[in-house]
């Protein structure tokens, strides 16, 4: 009846409408009934096709995981630009379409930095944070001088020919071309898996490279229209002192309006809808503000999405904070397509196009050749005062992976032509080094990339004692690195959190959102506790032997592994293949030399097992930013609750056998005799019911000291929710009337008993309903600390990219 | 920071513990001042809680056995000198001590003293040898919840078999050298600590 329907509407309408414009094209001056505006709608209309062209594309170019993997989306999309570009030139012989630096700079730009800044992992940051200003300022600075003084001295040659430029035009062209795109080294980043300090370098250097690049184009730029004779000292100075007005001017104004932010997010609770809004609005509005100011407008929306996430996470309700996340990526991602997409088709405008060899090819040459020395340079400054010390493989990536991108294209668009006679060049110069460093370093990146980590591992197998005992060390080494305080525990960041919980929290924070992170927290380690306690007593109960077998309370391990052996081969090799480029290098060679004898082969799935399942130590931690994904893995916070649930049973069975010794195995002998006869002898039960409520002072003491140890354990793993100088409260005890495990109730799954216990701790806790604790334990108070791994059931299965 | 602690640490200890470790007078009051910031009880010594009460080491599959390389048998606390002793181990290796005085005793960070402090925590029974037995446990402490006991224990026999040398069935120190020869130890086993 649908299709019947159809083709009744299609007989139908379609007449009617015909006859309906016939009329009016018979009586053009009377009432127009239907009539085509296109100049009305023009100017949306053209937007909404461009964006929804460059988000087709996104999806066509994602159908093949193949190009996908060596070609970075970046490339793809300038090429889709310049096709279209072609289109659009061949349609119509004019470049209406190109990247105007006003909408570059005030629509597309700021989504794409406050996702930067909104996600960034500020712990790595701010840990990172001298290393970074350094190669953002100092290594800006000598690309942009260096480039400039060379290119000029090349002109000076002649080798050029002539040119209408001065020092100064170089010295601008200089510092426009030299900073390191944030956009670009996001996207190419993406592709690329690099470790975390490597990643927070590069990114953070090209975040904060904005105010040396405004400081340094603005002043030349002034300079040229000034004249170059007429630029005295004075103006230099002037240049200096601007440069430090503008980045911390910037940084404040973000400061500023992430205060702003918090603090407002602290009362919108009956507005829980437009909650997600002032999160954009504001940060905007600091962008804003800061360009208003002349001052540097990435740093201010960096700083504010920086500053701002502990507050707005923590304050306003989960799906705001789902909403929040998922249009900020929507938005990031969308302006970066387009950005991209732009930068080809601006590109096919043979009015702008003017070619001189020698300055094209001396700039690329230039660019990338001080760069590394730049790089090298002072990476050996800073390996003398940093902990974690810089390789030469990350000096590589971080030479290799400085692209240009659309800042520099927006920067050298917006030169006025009267001032800067050699704009058109400086234009398709800037072109054609962007497009170099995108297509070209961010293709090769990868290869580069696996063939350095394959290079730099030697080429034999290793044996399953060295990787075996080197995994080892890592943990040992993270382990004393931990006990001395060298990393991790720094004087400033201590006293920051006590100032930051003492002054800004009670600012900024709800009031629920604060007493819930201490709530959550101590429900957590509880829940822990009883875990473990509950655990053991099961398996003493049940003999030791039902113990020794399952290692965790939570997982089914009672599987026949016989049965499953080849799928485990399988399982492991694949997981590999997508996998760590290296450690894919590594293992395949070990699979191909060794594919000969059935020994081998299971001294290979030695290695695959252990390859596979070895915890993994702390700087291999994949890092958490991703533009296209909200989820990182969670498989790192598996680990670590895996460890710790073990950690804290072993810790409290020692601490048992130590502190109760004697006392306890008698008691527990008279416990399980209760459990066992019925209560009706009085006599032997009060005798019980002594050592009952002995043993569960023991116990609650052991409880007690593993809370206290736990409540810290988890405050400062957690990044910063608490702070041991808060945890003064050491009486807080848990006091349940009839312990759990000694009832008399058949074997519940442990948590969920736990979980029934809670109304019996401490008493400010009534506010929190066991449902949301039951599902939402680890990710609550994680919520409130900043960007965390959704909850599983959140991501949307059809992948990660959006 | 600094003030408190140079008052409690004597110089002379300080000397004694630099001719001991070999840490620079800086480095030897930093990390006093970490003790005392571990220190809870304030008696000057550490107890096995005060060393738990660091979150990291929880999430640390070896935190606890690592811990117990601190105290030495039958002790319950560890002072000062003793935990530099420890600590001593994890400094790297400098050139200008590889000329030195051959009739003075192996400095704690050498080579093979770091091999022998990581031999330590397997060893758990002090029989100078790792057992299967022992080395399952470490494996199973280093390893998740997905691995069967008979695949573990078939990699502990194969990890067995690579290193053992007199078919004792065990690795002894020397054997565990030996298979570990061609590992860069002195930087897979040494932390840059602050001055």
């Amino acid at each position: 009846t649908f299709v019947q329907r159809l083709t009744i509407y299609k007989h139908f309408l379609l007449p009617l409408f015909l006859t309906l414009v016939l009329c009016q094209h018979l009586n053009p001056d009377g009432l127009q009934i239907v009539s085509f505006k296109w100049h009305h709608v023009e100017a949306p209309y053209i937007i909404a096709v461009w964006i929804l062209v460059a988000s087709l594309a996104k999806i066509v170019f994602h159908m093949s995981h193949k190009v996908t993997n060596v070609v970075p989306e970046s490339a793809l999309l300038i090429f889709l630009g310049l096709l279209l570009g072609g289109v659009v030139w061949g349609a119509d012989h004019s470049a209406s379409f190109t990247l105007t630096p006003t909408i570059f700079f005030f629509y597309l730009l700021p989504p794409i930095v406050l996702d930067a800044g909104y996600f960034m992992p500020n712990r790595l940051f701010f840990g990172n944070l001298g290393t970074i200003l350094m190669y953002a300022v100092i290594g800006t600075v000598w690309n942009a001088a260096l480039t400039g003084l060379s290119l000029y001295g090349v002109f000076l040659t002649g080798i050029m020919g002539p040119l209408q430029a001065g020092l100064l035009d170089f010295l601008l062209f200089g510092s426009l071309i030299a900073a390191v795109d944030p956009v670009a080294v996001l996207a190419v980043f993406e592709e690329v898996h690099v470790n975390d300090v490597l990643f927070i370098i590069v990114f953070g250097e090209s975040l904060l490279n904005d105010a040396v690049t405004v400081v340094l184009y603005n002043v030349f730029d002034s300079f040229v229209a000034i004249g170059g004779e007429n630029v005295t000292g004075v103006d230099c100075v002037k240049g200096i002192v601007s440069f430090f007005v503008v980045s911390i001017g910037g940084t404040l104004i973000g400061i500023i309006f992430a205060l702003l932010l918090s603090f407002v997010t602290r009362f919108t609770k009956h507005v829980r809808i437009i909650e997600p809004g002032f999160v954009f609005i504001i940060s905007y509005l600091s962008y804003l503000t800061s360009e208003m100011l002349s001052l540097s407008a990435i740093l201010a929306i960096t700083f504010a999405g920086v500053c701002c996430q502990k507050y707005v996470n923590a304050n306003i309700n989960e799906q705001s904070v789902t909403t929040v996340r998922y249009t900020m990526k929507m938005l990031a991602s969308g302006s970066e397509t387009i950005v991209f997409m732009f930068l080809g088709i601006s590109a096919v405008d043979p009015n702008i196009w003017t070619w001189n060899t020698a300055f094209i090819l001396l700039t690329l040459v230039f660019i990338s050749v001080y760069r590394v020395i730049g790089v090298v340079i002072q990476t050996w400054l800073l390996n003398r005062y940093r902990m974690v010390q810089l390789e030469i493989i990350d000096q590589v990536v971080m030479s290799y992976g400085g692209l240009r991108g659309a800042v520099a294209f927006a920067l050298v668009a917006l030169l006025d032509p009267e001032k800067v006679k050699e704009r058109n060049l400086f234009v398709s110069t800037t072109i054609i080094v962007v497009y170099f460093t995108v297509i070209f370093q961010g293709l090769t990146i990868k290869p580069l990339v696996s063939w350095l980590k394959v290079k730099r591992s030697e080429h034999r197998d290793p044996l399953l004692n060295e990787k075996l005992h080197g995994r080892a060390f890592d943990h040992i080494l993270s382990a004393i690195e931990d006990i001395s305080g060298q990393i991790g525990h720094n004087y400033m960041r201590d006293k920051w959190a006590k100032f930051e919980r003492r002054f800004l929290s009670k600012l900024l924070m709800r009031r629920s959102a604060q007493k819930s992170r201490d709530q959550i927290l101590n429900v957590f380690h509880e829940l822990n506790i009883k875990d473990a306690i509950s655990y053991v007593a099961e398996g003493e109960r049940r003999g030791s032997l039902a113990f020794i077998r399952s290692a965790s309370t939570d997982q089914l391990v009672n599987v026949d592994f016989s049965t499953q052996r080849p799928s485990i081969v399988d399982a492991s090799v694949s997981a590999l293949l997508r996998g760590n480029p290296s450690s894919v290098c590594l293992d395949m060679q070990a699979i191909e030399e060794k594919r000969k004898s059935v020994r081998d082969k299971e001294d290979t799935l030695s290695h695959h097992v252990l390859q596979q399942y070895l915890y993994k130590p702390r700087h291999q931690t994949r890092h958490k930013y991703s533009r296209h994904a909200i989820t990182p893995n969670t498989e790192d916070n598996k680990q670590e609750k895996e460890i710790f649930r073990r950690t804290m049973k072993k810790r409290l069975e020692s601490f048992k056998s130590t502190k109760l010794g004697v006392n306890y195995s008698k008691k527990s002998i008279k416990n399980y005799k209760k459990d066992c006869m019925p209560r009706k002898v009085n006599p032997e039960y009060s005798d019980i019911e002594e050592a009952h409520e002995h043993e569960v002072a023991h116990q609650d003491i052991g409880i007690s000291f593993i809370a206290s140890a736990t409540r810290q354990a988890l405050a400062e793993t957690y990044n910063g929710i608490d702070n041991p100088t808060f945890i003064s409260d050491e009486n807080v005890m848990v006091r349940p009337a009839i312990p759990p495990w000694l009832s008399n109730e058949d074997t519940v799954v442990p948590s969920q008993r736990a979980r029934v216990q809670i109304p019996w701790s401490p008493n400010n806790f009534r506010r929190l309903t066991p449902l949301r604790l039951s599902t939402r334990s680890v990710d609550s108070f994680q919520m409130a600390d900043g960007p965390v791994p959704e909850h599983p059931r959140m991501t949307l299965p059809e992948g990660t990219h959006l | 920071m600094g003030s408190r602690a140079s008052t409690l640490l004597r110089d002379e200890e300080i000397e004694e513990i630099k001719k001991e470790t070999g840490f620079s007078h800086s480095q030897i009051t930093r990390l006093y001042s970490r003790f005392t910031s571990l220190d809870k009880g304030e008696n000057g010594t550490l107890s096995r809680e005060d060393f738990q009460r660091i979150p990291e080491l929880a999430i640390n599959p070896l935190g606890d056995r690592i811990i117990n390389a601190f105290f030495s048998d039958g002790e319950d606390q560890v002072n000062f000198r003793a935990f530099m002793r420890t600590l001593a181990h994890f400094r790297p290796i400098e050139d200008n001590e590889k000329g030195k005085d051959p009739s003075s005793s192996e400095p704690l960070n050498s080579r093979n003293n770091k091999l022998l402090f990581a031999f330590r925590l397997y060893d758990l029974d002090k029989d100078d040898k790792i057992s299967r037995e022992e080395l399952l446990q470490v494996l199973r402490m280093m390893v998740g919840v997905n691995i069967s006991d008979e695949q573990l224990g078939s990699i502990a026999d194969r990890t067995i078999q690579e290193a053992d040398q007199d078919g004792d069935s065990a690795i002894s120190f020397p054997e565990f050298v030996k298979v570990l020869e061609k590992v860069d130890v002195e930087q897979k086993m040494s932390i840059r600590f602050l001055h």
